[in-house]
């Protein structure tokens, strides 16, 4: 039977974590290969590697860090953030990452989505949305948030999908720093619209919230960030307690 | 020394494999080179990408044939262990016919397409016997379960996630990525010995 994924996310500006984040156990918490091996021992089933460093001369830095991380972990790991061309997503690639996802390119042009699905295989293709919930609608958001589109996020998922995105990883933003758990109705939907696999992400406070979005077995993995980070929820336990719940995991 | 040839074709990221074949001591190089790899003592045939544009890559370079020939133990990843198989209906079109009569399929029945993630390996047998657990899984076409089938798993059906014949084998899975279940697959592999045919 498939698992469901947890997938810890690493924001990474020039080659450094930020977030605060706070563990005894490291030598270099601001490390991101440290903290990718972290993961990796405590069970994280994939890992994210989402790039927010502002200037293209700087993203070198990305390239090699994810060459590194290759290098030194053994479990999958997708790379995202300011990713423009399918040139740039194969550099990524060839260095290492398992996946890249596209968001903010691909909506301004959604071609995107079929040249990577054609040169890399759709498996390697992960559409990341960003929405927000605005008079009873979904809309989509780029640029982390930051500029409005008309896009409907049903509308355009399903787009992205048929033009062969392989992965959808959904952020509410209106769930996104809450910790008042994952907006698991907008989830659901675009399970029932999609047939491929849906990360959900944003708004993850306590096990429980992980147990929620599960629980129907729609929902293929979830993303969390600062709730790993500052050790709220430790991955083995939470493992643990999502198997004594009856929710297929790695253990 | 002992080397592992990891056979270029142009076929997208070999950098994971070769990664974890060096975490694992194995002196791995990446080569396109036939006098390279038939000298080499174990050949990984990686693999990501579309089956057609391979098997043209593998045809026009001529490594088919030295792939067939060769009598080291040689192991096919994802993609690399379906173009040993007969047939594949990516591209409908035959392959290098190591495993015969097995054929490649795509997911029909199954919930979702691809699949991703972690799924359990069941009926282990042979060189996988001792790995009843999760490995790492990212595919839309898979392998019937066949004779040579050292195990398997369930995804909407039973497919076959792990081949054997001969000095040839293959992982439906990425080795390379599932922890320390993979590299433990991935050292029988290393610690296998060569068998003249």
């Amino acid at each position: 039977m498939l698992k469901k994924r947890i997938i810890p996310c690493l924001d990474i500006k020039e080659g450094r974590t930020v977030k605060g984040v706070n563990f005894e156990g490291l030598r270099d918490a601001g490390d991101p290969v440290e903290l990718a091996k972290y993961y990796s021992k405590e069970g994280a089933d994939e890992l994210v590697l989402l790039d927010i460093t502002a200037t293209q001369e700087k993203r070198k830095t990305m390239v090699d860090l994810v060459r590194q991380i290759a290098s030194e972990i053994n479990i999958p790991f997708t790379v995202g953030g300011g990713i423009n061309t399918a040139e740039e997503a194969l550099v990524l690639l060839q260095s290492g990452a398992d996946k890249v996802s596209i968001n903010s390119a691909a909506v301004r042009n959604p071609e995107l989505i079929r040249l990577m699905a054609d040169k890399f295989g759709s498996q390697c293709v992960v559409l990341a949305v960003d929405a927000k919930f605005i008079d009873s609608e979904w809309i989509v958001f780029l640029s982390g948030g930051r500029i409005q589109t008309e896009l409907n996020l049903f509308d355009w998922v399903k787009k992205g999908v048929e033009l062969g995105a392989g992965e959808i990883l959904f952020t509410s933003m209106d769930h996104d720093g809450t910790k008042e758990g994952f907006a698991i109705e907008a989830l659901e939907k675009l399970s029932q619209i999609v047939s491929v696999p849906i990360i959900a992400s944003g708004g993850c406070g306590k096990k429980e919230h992980f147990f929620d979005v599960f629980e129907s077995g729609n929902i293929d993995a979830a993303l969390a960030a600062s709730v790993f980070h500052f050790r709220e929820i430790e991955i083995p336990q939470l493992k643990k307690y999502l198997r004594d719940k009856g929710i297929s995991v790695r253990i | 020394m002992k080397k592992t040839a990891i056979i270029d074709y142009g076929s997208g990221n070999v950098f994971s494999v070769f990664a974890a074949i060096n975490r694992l001591g194995g002196n791995p190089f990446i080569t396109n080179d036939p006098a390279e790899i038939r000298k080499a003592d174990k050949v990984i045939l990686p693999g990501v990408g579309h089956a057609k544009f391979a098997m043209e890559q593998l045809k026009s370079t001529g490594l088919d044939k030295v792939i067939l020939s060769l009598t080291q133990p040689v192991m096919g990843i994802c993609l690399g262990m379906q173009l040993m198989c007969e047939y594949t209906e990516e591209g409908n079109m035959n392959g290098l016919g190591i495993f015969p009569n097995v054929k490649v399929r795509k997911f029909v029945d199954s919930p979702k397409v691809p699949h991703i993630g972690w799924n359990e390996l069941i009926d282990c047998k042979g060189m996988m016997k001792d790995y009843v657990s999760e490995v790492y899984f990212v595919h839309s076409y898979f392998v019937e379960v066949n004779p040579y089938s050292t195990s398997n798993a369930q995804y909407g059906g039973v497919f076959s996630t792990s081949l054997q014949k001969d000095n040839f084998y293959g992982c439906q899975f990425h080795p390379e990525k599932s922890g320390t279940t993979g590299e433990d697959i991935l050292r029988d592999f290393l610690n296998l010995k060569t068998i003249e045919k």
